[in-house]
């Protein structure tokens, strides 16, 4: 009984292989972007941990300079004194034009829970200490020439790091001074207090999570919004194609149960199939999602890289836990799509009516309930923005705009097809709009899947237009100088400043040193009274006279992710290093993660640490830069030393660009899946619009005319949807602008309206609708005219 | 007015090819009617198709105001229903989407000769008048007949097509609904082509025509 | 860090036995000086270090009594291992410091431990005026006239427990085996080796209970070498008594899977040495006992016929166990017997 009823159920699908088809792609979409997104995260997030855990300041507590670096003589202090400290020396090093941080450490004072590398091995110790050993991660190690030491590949490090001995470190990075010392969990008993042993030194704890997946968290919140958005559209299908599956059976499961099939048993098949179709689903999505992964990690790992720093392999890991997640994601949403049909089923009685109720019928009142909700999800959408704070907060307050746009929408469409109606004045512009307006409710979640994927094109594509606007215009501001030149020791910087006098406008000094800004690491820059500043330095908000009060040194200048972060407005003392300086003004710093502050250069001298000084910018004009640089080459500055403002300029950019290739081709992709849904919803209901079609048919309309309609009609649809995704759109762009991006970037930009993008969406979606409408139509003309008369003489 | 000439059609089945007419002829004058009888699939619905042009015959010839169906081409065909012909089905007739005013006007509208007089005045006559703003489906099944004749007479065909108009209803209202159709066919001055299986409603007609395993039997 | 004790220890063993067949040259394959007999050790400088060989210590144990009426022990050992057979400085120098420290009482032992690079100052031993240390740990001399070590301060801490004693020395210092040329195998293995037996020690304890008043006595050893042990050799049993009477008496048996290796040291209080080759004193263990996993033997019979010597060794606290990176057994003892008195006992190798 059991198996002759599954293989009844089954058959269904044999006579419907579209429904199987959008059934199982809506669910692998829906999976796969999910799944992939999911996997891009999984993937950073072990890089950040390992990066975290590299040196255990993840768990160790650590000490800190207030500015600069920690020399050998504090360091051999504090271990004299009987703390138990291990040195780290961390900078840069330029491996083939690529910066590649480089790790110091000290295999004998290391703490167990700091160990970054195995050192085992017989031998490994020697020739870590004597011959320079370098660890990295295996894509790192390929960079490395070999007029560095020997290097040993290690999965477990993070891409971009090598570690190695102080002694080599001291080497390359030409130091001899520490970035910071790890404190071991357990200290001896009676020491003296840390305060008198090293009162120069700050105690940091450890990290909570880590500095870089902090600084990250926004992206991949980001990211995960869009994969849920884009599996929310999948669901839409999902949901459609079961609906329809189960509303074309109840015929046959009513003869089942006539039959005498138990109810409980007729649920646990139908459970079964849906369980098969969900876990043969999830698993193409998967693989999808792994694809999807795969080609959108290169550029996540990019903007990573450019905006945070974070080294993130490029390479993708198969993670069990991911791909069990990404299986029990489709499963999850099958249940949450299934579980209406499968309760209505369990109502059947055995003897309902044949004629089944009309699909996906729905009555005014329905459309207004549903509306009334959406109304209140806007409502409370629009009270979390003005009176909510935070980054979970706006990722809520998005989803209640986006859910409740959508839950509005059908009234919307129904009531402006109403509007058109009364404009109507032929029998056939009539019928098309009142037959539209009926068609609405079996579209509804297909047309809402069209308004989420389109007002999130709109929202992201503003946000990103907006910020490509003012980082452009930021870029040329803050980019004034044309030429930009790092000199590699101090002597070769003193002469190149020799060579260079008299021979271009301005000699721009670029000096910095790493310093605790209230708390947390940065940069404070000491610049030279200047009139490149003057004019074009990007100032937000600043006290009169600012550049006059900066050269005297009456304060510092500080940038617009500190001042939102810490809440400093111009007046402000704000604590940099060790001293406290009035807030002078607050400059805008796209793309930087962190605190930063600007004094003059004659204050950050005062400030008793190693200053960063290779760096110049030049100012000179333009005709000039060709001299110059030649100037420069010929004195033995290696032409890589030399860039000019242009390239900046187009790094800048290409780091913007693909921060947002990734949100770009999720839109696209989520996009997509909206018109399929579409595409699928119409299928279904082209088949149950027979009844509505033939009568007209029969008055005279041909089948061709008729389908011409019917496409017509889902444009109608879809330019209405795009209507009102306008005015969505443009809410979400505002609350990404003004309220995600703050919490996540530290910035604010300007909303800019770009009516010509909309118009290109706009036919996007017209010409979405047209295809995915294209092939019911097609159906529709094609079809024997058999099947329409059948409509007349068949007692449905 | 109408002529049908050794109708011949078949519909491909699972046993092979099943003729459903086989040679069928008759004619109708304008302004007369004719009554088709005969068993279930004997081939009397597939003939009212064929002449409504909703379907095309394999041979034979359907000659209307002197126009060859056979020789038309879909649209022709399309052109020739909106404008000359009206076709009531058993059910199914009526546009769920439109209310009842909209649908007795809609086959009118559609050949470009809509009166609203003469709908209002059908839509008193089948008793419609306090319906014109309710939807098909909140009618019972006699008054959505009546809603069909109604459209199909405001168009003022030259000729009514009427499969099984009165099937779905019971003995009384049959007789009402029949007699209903038949004036206003009367008062347009339409031929009626009737496809039914009462014989008693089939006497209403002028002429009757027996239809059995897709031949006319006198 | 990821290097485990074994790791270390296999590490400093294979380079220490890849130096054997070199026995016997001035240097090794890899340029370390090797021991020649008939060396005349000069001091200060010797008390320093010898960055030329592999493998020195600076090993000092005390004997001590708590004001309490309970038996202690103190260690402090400073053990020098160089990579490369120069002092070098800075980064770049190629010598690694360790060092051990350890407190038994009757119920407890602790242990501490450091290590740390040459060249930058964090350890290192300076002859004259002499100091070895490590981070805070240090070993100093606060002598005014005479040598350097006739007068030292230790100290040292570790999680729970610290310790600071004041040395004077009560004799001279001693020379092991041939005027300081201390042989270790049959097959010709040598360090060289002087010890100070004589200290008498005050000083405190920090325990977790409170700070304890000591007194007591202490024996410093000092070796260095490039081949400390023949390749067959497991682990050695060492011992440095403090006779009633004065006299001391150091005494190792050096263990193959064959054989022991035996050599001793009888000091008179006057400080005259008398050494012993191969087979003079006999060590016999008596009692095993389980600790850290292993069987070990705490109390001995140590014989030493020809000064008459026939005693039995019992530890203050059986449970001596260095938890180092090589662990060992290191703690202080009572005998009895023909003789009475109290000493040290450091066996390794026990697996």
């Amino acid at each position: 009984m059991r198996r002759a009823a599954f293989s009844a159920l089954i058959s269904h699908w044999r006579k419907h292989p579209i429904q199987l088809v959008s059934l199982v792609l809506g669910l692998a979409l829906a999976t796969a972007l999910w799944s992939g997104v999911q996997a891009i995260n999984t993937e950073a997030r072990a890089s950040y941990d390992r990066a975290a855990g590299i040196l255990g300041q993840d768990e160790l507590q650590r000490l800190e300079p207030r500015a600069g670096t920690i020399p050998l003589s504090d360091y051999i202090a504090i271990r004299r004194a009987g703390w138990l400290v291990s040195p780290v020396m961390d900078g840069a090093i330029n491996l083939n034009g690529s910066r590649v941080r480089l790790i110091g450490i000290d295999p004998l004072t290391t703490p167990p829970q700091s160990a970054p590398v195995d050192l085992s091995g017989d031998g490994d110790l020697q020739s870590f200490i004597l011959d320079g050993l370098l660890f990295a991660h295996p894509d790192t190690a390929a960079q490395i020439p070999d007029t560095l030491p020997a290097v040993r590949a290690t999965e477990t490090l993070t891409p971009g790091v090598i570690i190695t001995d102080l002694s080599t470190a001291a080497d390359l990075l030409e130091t001899d001074s520490f970035a910071r010392l790890i404190l071991a969990p357990a200290q001896p008993i009676n020491l003296l207090p840390l305060s008198e042993v090293a009162p120069n030194l700050l105690l940091v704890a450890p990290d909570e999570g880590n500095d870089i997946a902090r600084l990250t968290d926004s992206f991949h919140l980001n990211l995960t919004a869009f994969g849920l958005l884009s599996f929310g559209v999948g669901l839409f299908i999902v949901h459609a194609a079961i609906g329809l599956a189960f509303e074309q059976r109840r015929p046959l499961f009513r003869t089942l149960r006539a039959l005498g099939l138990r109810k409980s048993t007729l649920l646990t098949l139908l459970a079964t199939e849906l369980l098969s179709l969900a876990l043969i689903a999830g698993m193409l999505g998967v693989a999808l999602g792994y694809l999807v992964a795969a080609a959108l990690l290169p550029d996540v790992a990019a903007t990573l890289r450019g905006l945070y720093g974070a080294q993130v392999s490029g390479v993708l890991t198969l993670n069990p836990a991911w791909w069990l997640s990404g299986l029990a994601i489709a499963l999850l949403g099958t249940a949450v799509a299934g579980a209406q049909s499968l309760w209505r089923t369990a109502q059947l009685p055995i003897l309902a009516p044949a004629q089944p109720r009309a699909w996906a019928i729905a009555s005014l009142k329905s459309l207004k309930r549903q509306a009334f909700v959406g109304a209140g999800l806007i409502v409370f959408a629009a009270l979390l923005a003005t009176y909510g704070s935070g980054l979970t907060i706006g990722f809520v307050l998005l989803g209640c705009l986006l859910v409740g746009a959508a839950l509005t929408l059908p009234l919307f469409l129904h009531l402006a097809l109403n509007l058109a109606s009364k404009f109507s004045r032929t029998a056939l512009s009539d019928w098309t709009l009142a037959d539209t307006r009926q068609q609405v409710p079996g579209l509804s979640l297909a047309l809402m899947a069209l308004l989420l994927a389109m007002a999130a094109n709109i929202g992201v594509g503003t946000m990103v237009s907006s910020f490509r606007v003012t980082f452009t215009g930021w870029l040329d501001q803050r980019l004034a100088a044309q030429l930009y030149v790092t000199a590699r020791d101090e002597t070769e910087a003193e002469d190149l400043a020799r060579l260079l006098d008299g021979q271009v406008d301005a000699i721009l000094p670029i000096r910095y040193i790493d310093a605790q800004i209230e708390g947390a690491p940065g940069q404070i820059y000491g610049i030279i009274d200047d009139v490149t500043y003057r004019e074009n330095w990007p100032l937000l908000a600043a006290t009169p006279d600012v550049w006059d009060r900066l050269a005297a040194g009456d304060g510092a200048l500080i940038n617009e992710q500190l001042s939102l972060r810490e809440d400093l407005a111009p007046g402000d003392p704000v604590t940099l290093g060790a001293a406290q300086f009035p807030v002078l003004g607050v400059y805008s710093d796209y793309g930087n993660p962190r605190g930063e502050a600007i004094l003059s250069l004659a204050q950050l001298r005062e400030q008793d640490v190693a200053i960063n000084g290779l760096n110049f910018a030049l100012r000179l004009p333009e005709t000039r830069i060709e001299d110059v640089t030649n100037l420069l080459t010929n004195a033995g500055l290696p032409a890589r030393n030399i860039r000019d403002q242009a390239a900046i300029k187009a790094f800048s950019l290409d780091v913007f660009e693909r921060t947002f290739t990734v949100t770009g081709a999720l839109n696209v992709l989520t996009l997509g899946v909206a018109a399929l849904a579409l595409l699928t919803s119409l299928l279904t209901l082209s088949t149950m619009r027979l009844p509505q079609l033939a009568p007209v048919w029969a008055m005279g309309l041909t089948r061709a005319k008729l389908a011409r309609l019917e496409l017509l009609r889902a444009v109608i649809l879809a330019a209405l949807t795009a209507f009102i995704a306008l005015p969505v759109g443009l809410a979400l762009a505002w609350v990404l602008l003004a309220i995600v991006n703050v919490e996540a970037f530290g910035w604010r930009l300007p909303m800019t309206l770009f009516p010509g993008d909309w118009i290109g969406l706009f036919l996007a979606a017209l010409i979405a609708a047209a295809l995915s409408a294209a092939w019911p139509a097609r159906r529709l003309a094609t079809r024997p005219a058999a099947d329409l008369i059948k409509v007349f003489a068949h007692e449905r | 007015m109408l002529q049908v000439e050794n109708l011949t059609k078949t519909y491909p089945s699972e046993d092979g090819v099943q003729t459903v007419l086989r040679e069928v002829s008759l004619s109708l004058d304008a302004g007369a009617s004719l009554a088709l009888t005969g068993e279930s699939g004997s081939g009397k619905s597939t003939l009212l198709t064929l002449v409504a042009g909703l379907d095309a015959p394999d041979s034979g010839a359907i000659r209307f105001q002197n126009h060859d169906l056979t020789q038309m081409d879909d649209a022709a065909r399309a052109d020739l229903r909106r404008g000359e012909i009206g076709v009531i089905f058993q059910q199914f007739n009526l546009i769920p989407s439109l209310d009842v005013a909209a649908n007795i006007a809609f086959h009118a509208r559609l050949a470009e000769r809509a009166d609203a007089d003469w709908c209002s005045e059908l839509a008193r006559r089948l008793g419609l008048a306090g319906h014109l703003t309710r939807y098909p489906e909140q009618l019972s099944g006699g008054q959505q007949q009546r809603v069909a004749i109604a459209r199909t007479l405001a168009a003022r065909p030259k000729l009514v097509l009427a499969d099984e108009p009165t099937g779905n209803l019971d003995e009384d209202s049959s007789d009402t609904v029949l007699d209903l159709l038949m004036s206003g066919v009367r008062d347009t001055g339409a031929a009626l082509l009737m496809v039914t299986h009462s014989l008693r409603q089939a006497e209403k007609l002028d002429r009757c025509l027996h239809l059995s395993h897709g031949q006319v039997s006198p | 860090m990821n290097v485990s004790p074994l790791a270390l220890l296999l590490w400093l063993w294979a380079t220490a036995l890849s130096a054997q067949g070199f026995a016997g040259l001035g240097t090794d394959a890899e340029g370390f000086a090797i021991p020649q007999q008939g060396t005349e050790l000069t001091f200060p400088n010797d008390h320093g270090a010898h960055p030329d060989y592999r493998i020195e210590w600076w090993y000092l144990t005390a004997v001590l009594e708590g004001e309490d009426g309970l038996d202690y022990g103190v260690q402090w050992t400073l053990f020098r291992s160089a990579l490369q057979p120069e002092a070098g400085s800075g980064w770049d120098a190629p010598q690694l410091w360790m060092g051990h420290a350890g407190i038994t009482t009757p119920d407890r032992h602790f242990v501490a431990e450091r290590l740390a690079r040459g060249g930058i100052g964090q350890a290192g031993v300076v002859a004259n005026p002499f100091e070895a240390w490590i981070d805070d740990w240090s070993m100093t001399s606060t002598a005014e006239a005479g040598d350097q070590l006739d007068a030292l301060t230790i100290t040292a801490r570790g999680m729970e427990a610290a310790y600071t004693l004041d040395l004077t020395a009560a004799g001279p210092l001693v020379f092991q085996g041939d005027r300081g040329y201390s042989v270790k195998s049959a097959s010709g293995q040598a360090s060289y080796y002087y010890s100070q037996p004589f200290y008498e020690v005050s000083g405190e304890l920090t325990l977790p209970g409170g700070t304890v008043s000591v007194t007591g006595n202490a024996w410093l050893d000092r070796e260095w070498s490039s081949q400390p042990l023949a390749e067959d050799q497991t682990g050695w049993d060492w011992f440095s008594l403090h006779f009633e009477d004065g006299a001391k008496l150091m005494g190792f048996g050096l263990r193959s899977a064959s054989e022991v290796f035996t050599s001793a040291t009888y000091i008179t209080s006057d400080g005259t040495p008398t050494p012993y080759g191969d087979g003079a004193l006999t060590l016999t263990p008596l009692t095993l006992t389980d600790v850290a996993g292993r069987q070990i033997p705490t109390e001995w019979r140590v014989q030493l016929p020809a000064h008459g010597i026939d005693i039995t060794t019992k530890p203050t606290n059986p449970q001596s166990w260095m938890d180092t990176l090589f662990p060992y057994w290191e703690g202080p003892l009572r005998f009895t017997g023909s003789h009475t008195g109290v000493g040290y006992l450091e066996m390794t190798g026990y697996e």
